[in-house]
């Protein structure tokens, strides 16, 4: 065995900064005793914001209307591509618009209850209480949320929930709450507020004297490496689902900014949390680059099913009702095919080991709109889902109409990031992390609809908010210039890094690394883990990152456009995260929300946490490549919710 | 607002679309004009001399026609400056061709530059020919309407020109008032067909109607 | 499937391009085609040359970036971005040309790569609503009629990937334009700003040098997202309304 599975275990870490008392006045508590900057004072000051998503894009935006001076990076060549925009269900909200029974409490109680009871209780609060404003927020800002005839909202139910309070716009709710930031952005670089550097990437994290002061970054067309300095640096990067090669991540998406900042203190929490979403198109063969998320909202009204018996191959059209096992129905009869995701991915993965999966390689269950059609008419069907059944055609060559789609589950979300506390800060003084970037409100597994919440809460409301006091505490910085040795050091390690990429000149591709990577995590830290798995991870891992550096040919030279080295670069962080990946599922030896051991299950084949063992965030310190890491445990106290098997039976 | 408009691709497009409609109106009367030709010597140059004398006793001799010319030539010369700014700009904005070539769009439109080129080539022959008479074929006659048609349509090439330049007219006519309707933001998709039809159907009256004078004159039903 | 592609090359923007011709072998057709250009990229690395340069991120058809004029049509043979176009749409031995959105307002950055930062100067001149986080009414406060809401939608769904502009024959932006004026100024919220909002980006979209429209209609017919042409005429309504209110003030 690896060294690196010898971690040690550190002082706890705490949330030092939720306020005690009733939980619902602890955001305004915190707002109220958190300090203030003058805003004559504010244009002073200057806040980088790596990321440009929903989470990026709000905070970059708010943080500019109220006077701080904003530099903003993002990959992308423009900030309105950046991957929120491929968000399609919709975005959750208190809003009780329906009068269904639903409230800030039951949204702060389902999502603690649909993280399995591995998420903070303040942190969580704090979000169901900010969502009622997001919605405000957004409809003034032009979004256009689907309207019923009367003009008001409408809204409609979602996975692991029996209320409707998921807001869309047909199946391109991401897009257009991006859409909403990018334009209160783009208003605010008008104004001079933002200086926006797109097609830019953060390579690297610059800390002075213990505090984040601004980042290395490389100019993706010039290939130029370029520093930033700041009064605070805020990572919304987004996830780090790519790690498994194929994710319906964008192919784009990376950990460098997050792993980067891990590599320089700030802890990485819950990384094997990672959300394994069960409506995917299946993959079609090993040219496949990445994956297809059907919206979870098509679980409203399709059936999933698979043959009643093993490798039935006749066409799905052919096999009689009774022959057919509605699992999902049968299993969970009180929330049916609207089980929460980890739930119904493992039930999916469940069936097709069994040798019941259908299509190509038997990696599929159908999503049977038959019914749907039936009963609500084509035309309804077509209103509701139709961009999602066109997407589908256009991918498979299949009509949805006509043949129930193919569906399996693919890696979407990883819950885990870096540890933040109340204040969203990490334990890099001066260092933010919001969004799919951090790991705090969605426990072991996220709510439909809850990301959207999320990364607006954190953008628009909850970092505006929290980073004034780290401001305020700190108002004059000294400056720091590229003559500090530590900037110099930082710029030589990025420089000798990409260097060394290019001049390896070896006989493998960085794809090719990437891919075999994504297919060991997939197997061996995907749906279903186990010891001895993953063990033989960690012993992998290593071996593929020593052979990286032996063989990898990336063409082309650092100062100018070079996609290779981009990409190779990235794998170079997927490398180290990945091990991390696999030593929190290992250390973890429990099933809790989308992190299964199969060595901890119920009879019935159900996650069975272990509450008093691993009732904690698992905040992981770097200590060097390779070598074994720090556990900082913070103990998860639930006062409100009290931790129960979860049941959806 | 002349600055704002003069300014603005979409001002300029909006001068080219008022531009063109006062011609389109001018031209239909002139093509019902053209048509009393079929009624003899008699009525077309009474309708001819009567053009002169509108308006009176409140207008002068010729002031009504002067006027209508006046709005004419600004609106050709407005129509014109405005769709040379525009090419211009329109060529400049895609330097490079695709290697691939696909043909793209109607004819009609992709016709527009040439078309326009063509009728304004057109206009001043025609005005030469049969306003001032200086390149009038066979003595012309001041005054004699009728009998300067016939002499210009009793050659080949007037012929050619003629039909060629109201073929040109009928495409310029058939995007161009369509195209006009949207400049001017009239069109929605409810009303697409309909004024697509109006411009269809303008475009071949139109051509129908002034391409009728040469066809009669050569058919021999005018002499 | 075997394929024969001619692809732009270009170093980098200063530098001329042209076209060269690649060999790919066992494509499958249910390969999109930029997995298809990662075959070829996966060869030309291992063959030590440079591997094309486009422009991609969420392969889904959502954000965009996809950019590729194929055989003349921008993102190809199917109304739908490149990324989701399937190699199905074309036949073993064709030969396909791949080339860059040509247009003055999107220079080539390298190969297929081109800088669309125009698109984004058009939105900071005037697309938005000025709504500060915090100052948002409760949601339900003005209702929105529901063909208002559906007609703002269906131009808000605009992925700014520029294909309107490529088709183009003048290479102009008023599709994009006009989808960004039509989503904001039919809605209640976006009245205010209603008429600054139409002027200052047709200005912003003529000064970065993209051409006026002809209603050539190849834009809509190049559109992924289906913005309809009857898009750019009601932006004209609204920019003469605009200059009209704006004379009276």
């Amino acid at each position: 065995m690896t060294s690196y599975a010898a971690y040690t275990t550190g002082e706890p870490v705490a949330d030092t900064k939720a306020p005690a008392g009733p939980i619902n006045e602890r955001w305004d508590k915190r707002r109220f005793e958190a300090k203030l900057v003058n805003p004559a004072n504010r244009r002073k000051q200057t806040v980088i914001v790596v990321g440009t998503g929903l989470a990026g894009g709000s905070a970059g935006a708010t943080l500019a209307e109220q006077g701080y001076r904003v530099v903003q990076f993002c990959y992308q060549d423009s900030p309105r591509r950046a991957h929120s925009i491929a968000a399609q269900g919709g975005i959750n909200a208190a809003k009780n618009y329906r009068n269904d029974g639903d409230s800030v409490h039951r949204l702060f109680y389902d999502t603690v209850k649909g993280g399995d009871f591995r998420s903070r209780e303040s942190n969580v609060h704090r979000l169901a209480q900010i969502s009622v404003e997001i919605i405000d927020q957004c409809v003034a800002q032009g979004v256009p949320f689907a309207r019923e005839y009367g003009g008001l909202l409408d809204t409609r139910s979602f996975g692991g929930v029996q209320v409707s309070r998921t807001f869309y716009a047909r199946g391109q709710t991401g897009q257009q709450l991006l859409l909403g930031a990018y334009q209160a952005l783009s208003r605010q670089v008008a104004a001079g507020n933002i200086e926006l550097h797109p097609r830019t990437e953060m390579l690297d994290l610059i800390v002075v004297d213990g505090r984040a002061r601004g980042i290395v970054a490389r100019d993706l067309i010039t290939g130029k490496i370029d520093t930033y300095f700041a009064d605070a640096v805020v990572l919304a990067s987004g996830g780090y689902g790519n790690v498994f090669y194929l994710s319906t991540n964008a192919m784009n998406s990376n950990a460098t900014a997050v792993w980067r900042a891990h590599r320089r203190g700030a802890y990485f929490a819950n990384p094997c949390f990672t959300q394994i979403h069960p409506t995917c198109i299946p993959r079609t063969g090993d040219h496949q680059s990445k994956l297809t998320l059907m919206s979870e909202s098509l679980r409203n009204d399709g059936r999933i099913w698979v043959p009643r018996a093993k490798g039935d191959t006749r066409p799905p059209n052919e096999i009689p009702e009774d022959e057919r096992d509605y699992y999902l129905e049968r299993i969970y009869p009180s929330f049916g095919n609207l089980v929460p995701r980890d739930i119904a991915s493992r039930a999916a993965k469940n069936v097709c080991d069994e040798g019941r999966g259908v299509g190509p390689g038997g990696q599929g269950v159908y999503l049977d709109f038959a019914d749907a059609i039936k009963r609500m008419g084509r035309k309804a069907v077509e209103a509701k889902y139709g961009n999602l059944f066109d997407m589908y055609q256009r991918i498979t060559d299949e009509d949805p109409y006509q043949v129930p789609m193919r569906i399996y589950p693919a890696v979407h979300y990883t819950m885990g990031g870096l540890w933040v506390d109340y204040d969203l800060q990490t334990t890099v003084p001066g260092l933010f992390a919001i969004g799919e970037a951090n790991f705090s409100d969605h426990g072991a597994n996220r709510l439909g609809a809850s990301a959207l919440m999320q990364g607006l809460a954190d953008g628009y409301f909850v970092l505006p908010a929290t980073i004034n006091d780290y401001l305020a505490r700190h108002p004059r910085q000294e400056p720091v210039t590229d003559d500090h040795p530590v900037v110099q050091e930082v710029l030589a390690e990025t420089e000798d890094r990409l260097n060394l990429l290019l001049s390896v000149d070896g006989d493998r591709t960085p794809d090719s690394f990437h891919r075999e990577l994504g297919e060991l995590m997939w197997e061996l830290c995907g749906m279903a883990r186990t010891e001895a798995g993953l063990r033989k991870a960690l012993e992998r891992i290593p071996q593929i990152r020593e052979e990286f550096w032996r063989r990898i040919k990336v063409p082309g030279a650092g100062e100018e456009f070079n996609q290779s080295l981009e990409k190779a670069n990235r794998i170079v962080d997927y490398l180290e995260l990945a091990e991390l990946m696999c030593l929190d599922a290992l250390h973890r030896a429990e099933s809790c929300g989308g992190h299964f051991r199969e060595e901890s299950q119920t009879p019935d084949g159900e996650a069975a946490r272990k509450d008093d063992e691993f009732g904690y965030a698992a905040a992981w310190e770097f200590t060097g490549t390779g070598e074994a890491p720090v556990l900082h445990k913070e103990d998860l106290v639930f006062e409100y919710v009290h931790p129960t098997q979860r049941s959806y039976a | 607002m002349a600055r704002t408009v003069w300014d603005s691709t979409v001002g300029k497009k909006t001068v080219m679309a008022v531009s063109g409609l006062i011609m389109l109106l001018y031209l239909v009367a002139h093509m019902i004009g053209n048509l009393k030709i079929f009624f003899g010597p008699g009525e077309f140059n009474h309708y001819a001399h009567w053009l002169r004398t509108v308006g009176e006793p409140f207008m002068h001799y010729e002031w009504t026609l002067w006027l209508i010319r006046v709005v004419l030539v600004a609106a050709v010369v407005a129509h014109a400056v405005c769709a040379y700014q525009l090419s211009r700009r329109d060529i400049k904005a895609r330097p490079n061709k695709y290697v691939h070539k696909r043909p793209r769009a109607s004819y009609a439109t992709r016709t527009m530059r040439w078309g326009g080129i063509i009728l304004g080539l057109f206009i001043v022959w025609h005005l030469l020919d049969l306003t001032t008479g200086t390149v009038h074929s066979g003595g012309f006659q001041p005054g004699h309407p009728y009998q300067n048609v016939v002499d210009t349509f009793s050659t080949w090439y007037g012929d050619v020109i003629y039909i060629v330049a109201m073929l040109a007219l009928g495409l310029h006519i058939r995007h161009g008032f369509w195209s006009a309707a949207q400049t001017l933001g009239v069109g929605s998709r409810a009303r697409d067909r309909a004024l697509k039809t109006v411009a269809d159907v303008l475009a071949l009256l139109l051509t129908a109607g002034f391409i009728a004078v040469p066809v009669g004159v050569m058919t021999g039903v005018v002499s | 499937m075997k394929l024969t592609l001619r692809v732009w090359r270009q170093k980098n923007a200063g530098a001329d391009g042209a076209m060269s011709t690649y060999q790919v072998d066992d494509i499958s057709p249910d390969m999109s085609f930029l997995e298809m250009l990662d075959v070829l990229n996966e060869q030309l690395i291992l063959a030590g040359e440079d591997p094309v340069a486009f422009d991609h991120d969420c392969r889904e058809g959502i954000c965009g970036a996809c950019s590729l004029v194929i055989n003349g049509d921008a993102h190809g043979p199917e109304r739908t971005t490149t990324c989701q176009l399937h190699m199905r749409s074309f036949q073993d031995g064709d030969t396909i040309d791949i080339e860059p959105w040509r247009a003055a307002a999107f220079p080539v950055v390298k190969d297929l790569v081109v800088d669309r930062s125009a698109f984004d100067r058009i939105i900071q001149a005037g697309g938005y609503i000025t709504a500060p986080t915090g100052s948002a009414p409760e949601a339900h406060a003005t209702p929105v009629p529901k063909p208002d809401a559906d007609f703002a939608f269906e131009h808000a769904e605009c992925i700014g990937c520029g294909a309107c502009v490529a088709a183009c024959p003048n290479g102009a932006a008023m599709l994009f334009t006009s989808a960004k004026v039509n989503h904001l100024g039919v809605l209640p919220q976006g009245a205010p700003e209603r008429e600054t909002r139409v002027l200052d980006m047709v200005a912003q979209m003529d000064e970065e040098g993209f051409g006026g429209c002809t209603l050539a209609g190849e834009c809509a017919t190049a559109c992924p997202k289906g913005i309809p042409l009857v898009s750019i005429t009601s932006m004209n309504k609204e920019w003469l309304r605009a200059t009209r209110k704006a004379a009276k003030r």
